[in-house]
């Protein structure tokens, strides 16, 4: 039961989200975009202020929610390092992320998120199969 | 009134990738690893974001502005080009590596430290080369 409820409570979660800063703020959420403009841009105040929501948010365990499996340990600190480098400079060539995207994208129809999704998630399908 | 918009939006989307467990690269690799031990919980929350998101983007066709801005801005690229291509394989061999796409990498500073300041190191730099090389400019 859990294995359907969490990720379906977290998917209305995070879509209403989505929808209360559209239609209040007028933007779509896109966190590749929102990290660059933190990083880049010179009024960052919005920015900061998200990501540290997000990050708060992301960390609430035991408050509204268990962790139910374990997270990975003793990863090669060069295969993350391989993989951020690959999810920052993507995310922004290919203009958005699984939030942008994924989320945001598909929810308005756009035909560019639609194939961009659709890439990123069967090549990561590729790459977990080929790296298991 | 946006910046405290603002910081709840992200509260809320931190707390629906907790909830659902998105923050955890061991789920998203259950979810992408489709020959193994499929896990389908990415899916479901894609599934019910979008449901929810298709509703909120209905309500904003039928609202002249937003809330609390001046006017709308929704991406207007329309064109499939190399860069999407190529920036959303990048991504996708980015994120099958470990399991983490920009927001659960992000929380992972605290949930898993010892792996989050690898990639958020390395996430930023990718960021900032991408930044480099094509001087974005923003409003």
């Amino acid at each position: 039961m859990e294995t359907v409820f969490n990720p379906l409570v977290g998917g209305l979660l995070i879509g209403t989200a989505a929808t209360i800063y559209l239609l209040s703020i007028g933007k779509v959420i896109g966190i590749s975009g929102i990290l660059s403009q933190f990083l880049f841009r010179d009024n960052r105040m919005m920015q900061f202020l998200f990501l540290l929501g997000l990050i708060l948010g992301g960390s609430v365990y035991g408050v509204f929610t268990e962790q139910t499996v374990p997270f990975p340990e003793n990863r090669s600190p060069l295969l993350l390092i391989i993989s951020g480098l690959l999810v920052g400079y993507g995310t922004r060539l290919g203009g958005g992320c699984t939030s942008g995207h994924g989320v945001c994208g598909i929810s308005r129809i756009s035909p560019r998120s639609i194939v961009a999704t659709v890439i990123f998630v069967l090549v990561a399908i590729i790459t977990v199969s080929i790296s298991h | 009134m946006n910046a405290i918009i603002t910081l709840l939006s992200g509260l809320l989307f931190g707390i629906g990738l907790a909830f659902s467990e998105m923050t955890n690269p061991a789920v998203v690799i259950g979810f992408l690893d489709l020959f193994g031990d499929w896990n389908p919980s990415l899916l479901i929350v894609m599934v019910s974001a979008i449901s929810i998101g298709m509703l909120g983007y209905a309500i904003k066709k039928k609202q002249a502005k937003p809330l609390f801005a001046n006017d709308w801005q929704i991406p207007t690229l329309k064109q499939i080009d190399s860069k999407l291509l190529i920036g959303s394989t990048l991504f996708g061999i980015g994120w099958g590596l470990s399991g983490y796409c920009p927001g659960p990498g992000l929380t992972s500073l605290i949930n898993n430290p010892s792996e989050g300041v690898y990639f958020v190191l390395a996430l930023l730099f990718g960021s900032g080369l991408h930044q480099l090389q094509t001087k974005v400019t923003f409003k």
